[in-house]
């Protein structure tokens, strides 16, 4: 164990070095201020990931578009869930959601999602473990070890899990799903692996909505972590105290 | 369980027959992969592929190690072959590289209730190429100062 | 005191071939429609992503819960020393083994992976009440089966109250664990309550006793031996206060509830505007299942007659049928407030009060999972001596507790 961890204290040192290093690079051969992308290495593939890191997500419901499902048709594809034509028992991992106000009357429209909670009540209740949150704050299944109880889904406050009804072929290869499990939004775990976004934050990007903004809530620098700072912004069911992953702006 | 049984059976086809397989055994005959060899030697990858891929499974899915050597997406890229049309076949199909071997030994595989069957391709009637991951730009998600 | 007698059934006449025949025929039917869900999937079923537990989880909760009532009568006898019960006690035991192994089977079956139980076995998050049931179930199981075992063998007699004391106190933490699986639910409106365990406790007294009766009556009438009503009145004096306390349980969870200003929302729906949850609350759950059998049970014209018993227990089955279905089914459709304060709508069905009908394989398997249970006890029955050969008649119990408890057994 020490030998693995001094090994990878030495990885890390040596990427951050050589991260500072190409920092510097970019900042010398672009104009002053200007960045194309934010600048980062990747975690290597054989290095587990870290409590370092707790992935997050704000939602900026004010720029939002009602009608937009842009970021829903993303994480279809990405996934591969084509609905069965049986919408109370097709999977959905992200939906929108539009609100009323009741007494104002005020119109609102934001994606919920797995909001990926440091205290997930699915983590707590799953009986054999499937249900559980990654080192890195990501809350996942795994369907090796769920036998189909359902007990998570009532469990989660947010309807974020959707049960596998039927049979399924021809699945994407990153994003393995068979009958009778649960399942939910992973955070794309596979693309944040890799050091690339959310199918869905890319999307709504793309878009130029920009609603969506995903990082690295401990570290005060990831843009997440500034826009969470900047904008007044709130967890769904605070009154649970799960410390949510996900933060909502504007609603 | 069944990964257990398929080793098992697999072991003994092992110890029992195949190394000293006798010329009128009928034995299978999965097809070539790519390439001149597989990641581990063959005779190793015969007993021994599910320990490889029930370990890389709990190493990925729990703490996020994405090596390629023991992957099963990886496996996918060199066991799949094309049918007349260039689409790929279904490894799990028969006679296909999965299934010619568990078909001889009678071991059932559930691994592709979940696990997809080919790498990524498109879907006959959509337009969308297929995704090679990485290849779009994205945002970098971690920041260095 | 004459000790008590026990005899196997006799097993040979055609009735009991055709009850036996008639309750195998509706095991083999629940496995068809189980077999049929797990082929195909869930979407075969009733359930969706809104309403997660349907018809199954109703039939084997209410079997779990009535399982650990059903022990009543072997722990009044064996745990309180009240001997009258005790030629009873071993009826009692094995009905709480046989309800428990249907309930289980039925929650199984209705697993989306039940091939994967062995992985339930293996894997375990103790956080998870759940994983503890797991453990509470199976090991009720052992300690039933050991107390069975010290009542039939006379040389372990003497280690009866002790087994019959265990198994008291399993059970009630039984209860309470089952009654946890919905009071941890911090998520829902109606769940998140510390008075399910003690609700879920004083249920499975009364509906374990109806049952017991039941079965009980049955079993004696069908082979000829003689019943005194003696017994019987006890039972229903029993029953009719575990129904009142039910009902009194119930009162208490929905007034607590109504404190809340929360929780308005979903007391309003299940008490008044919830369509067939309204229904089934208050005419099956409230008025059939609990007015009426009261009314027999304290009624001085009813109160003699053993058909009136019966039918106050079957009310007390079918209430206790309904207040599961209110509290499993009932919750989940009132949609999840995420936003309060304002309309919620989505194509997942937030904020819509999510509807529910029950499919045929899920009411099939449910039905098979009370014939399995019935099944178990009828075999059992004939293969080993659980039923006295007459019950009563001597005046019995108090004046000679030693000798009843030597000859009991």
């Amino acid at each position: 164990m020490q030998s693995r961890n001094a090994k990878s204290k030495t990885n890390r040192k040596r990427r951050e070095f050589i991260g500072r290093a190409g920092a510097a690079a970019a900042m010398l051969t672009l104009a002053p201020g200007v960045r194309l992308v934010d600048l980062a290495l990747a975690r290597p593939a054989d290095e587990p990931a870290s409590d370092k890191v707790r992935w997050g997500m704000l939602v900026d419901a004010t720029k939002c578009a009602q009608g937009c499902t842009e970021c829903v048709d993303a994480c279809n594809e990405e996934f591969g869930l084509e609905g069965m034509g049986r919408p109370k028992t097709d999977a959905q991992y992200i939906r929108k959601i539009d609100l009323k106000d009741k007494t104002t009357g005020k119109r609102y429209s934001l994606p919920m999602l797995c909001q990926h909670c440091e205290t997930a009540p699915c983590v707590d209740v799953c009986p054999t473990g499937a249900s559980f949150r990654r080192i890195d704050g990501i809350v996942l299944v795994d369907k090796h070890i769920c036998i189909g109880c359902r007990y998570c889904m009532m469990a989660c406050p947010f309807k974020a899990r959707s049960f596998v009804h039927e049979n399924l072929t021809d699945q994407v290869p990153e994003a393995p799903r068979g009958k009778g499990t649960v399942e939910s939004c992973t955070f794309c775990v596979h693309r944040v692996d890799r050091d690339r976004e959310p199918a869905c934050v890319e999307a709504c990007s793309r878009e130029g909505h920009e609603a969506l903004t995903f990082g690295d809530m401990n570290d005060p620098n990831s843009r997440l972590s500034q826009r969470l700072r900047e904008l007044p912004n709130r967890q769904i069911r605070a009154d649970l105290g799960l410390n949510t992953g996900v933060r909502y702006h504007g609603v | 369980m069944r990964a257990a049984a398929a080793v098992l059976s697999l072991a003994l086809i092992c110890a029992t027959g195949w190394t000293a397989a006798a010329a009128d055994t009928p034995m299978p005959k999965p097809p070539r992969g790519k390439g001149e060899q597989c990641v581990e030697p063959t005779d190793v990858m015969r007993r021994d592929h599910m320990r490889f891929l029930t370990h890389q499974r709990d190493e990925t899915m729990h703490r996020g190690i994405r090596t390629k050597k023991h992957s099963l997406i990886e496996c996918l890229e060199c066991h799949t072959r094309k049918d007349v049309q260039g689409r790929f076949l279904p490894v799990n199909a028969e006679g296909e590289f999965c299934q010619v071997c568990h078909d001889y030994s009678g071991v059932k595989m559930d691994c592709f209730e979940c696990h997809a069957t080919t790498p990524r391709q498109p879907k006959p009637g959509s337009a969308r190429s297929s995704a090679e991951p990485g290849s779009d730009i994205s945002f970098r998600l971690r920041i260095t100062p | 005191m004459k000790p008590v007698r026990y005899q196997t059934l006799a097993g040979q006449s055609g009735g009991y071939w055709v009850l036996l025949a008639a309750l195998a025929a509706l095991v083999a039917i629940g496995y068809f429609a189980a077999h049929y869900m797990e082929v195909h999937g869930h979407y075969v079923t009733g359930m969706s992503n809104q309403i997660v537990w349907g018809t199954p989880h109703v039939f084997a909760v209410f079997l779990i819960v009535a399982a650990s009532g059903a022990l009543n009568t072997a722990s009044i006898s064996s745990v309180f020393g009240k001997n009258d019960y005790k030629p009873l006690a071993r009826l009692s035991a094995l009905l709480s083994v046989a309800l428990l192994v249907g309930g289980l089977i039925v929650l199984v079956l209705d697993l989306g992976r039940p091939e994967r139980l062995i992985v339930a076995m293996t894997y375990y998050n103790f956080k998870s009440i759940f994983a503890w049931n797991i453990f509470l179930y199976i090991g009720f199981l052992g300690v039933v089966a050991v107390y069975l075992w010290m009542m039939f063998e006379p040389r372990m007699n003497k280690f009866g109250k002790t087994a019959g004391t265990v198994a008291f106190i399993w059970r009630f933490v039984l209860t309470t664990g089952t009654g946890s699986i919905f009071g941890f639910l911090v998520a829902r409106q109606a769940y998140d309550a510390a008075i399910m365990a003690p609700l879920f406790i004083i249920m499975s007294l009364s509906f374990g006793t109806a049952i017991f009766l039941l079965v009980l009556v049955a079993a004696f009438e069908w082979t000829g031996r003689p019943l005194d009503d003696d017994i019987l009145r006890r039972l229903k004096n029993l029953l009719a206060i575990f129904v009142s306390a039910v009902l009194y349980m119930t009162l208490a969870y929905h007034l607590t509830n109504l404190y809340a200003t929360e929780h308005h929302g979903v007391e309003r729906f299940i008490l008044l505007e919830g369509g067939v949850y309204t229904t089934v609350f208050w005419l099956f759950q409230i008025i059939l299942g609990s007015i009426v059998p009261l009314m027999i049970l304290f009624s001085p014209t009813f109160s003699r007659s053993r058909r009136a018993l019966v039918a106050a227990s079957i009310l007390v089955v079918i209430g206790g049928l309904a207040q599961v279905y209110v509290i499993i089914i009932g919750a989940q459709a009132f949609p999840l407030v995420l936003f309060p304060g304002m309309e919620e709508s989505s194509t997942f069905f937030d904020g819509a009060v999510n509807d529910y009908t029950p499919s045929a394989p899920e009411i099939l398997l449910g039905i098979g999972g009370i014939a399995l249970a019935l099944l178990i006890a009828v075999v059992a029955m004939r293969v080993l001596p659980f039923l006295p050969e007459r019950l009563g008649e001597q005046p019995s119990g108090t004046s000679e507790p030693e000798a009843a408890e030597a000859a009991a057994g």
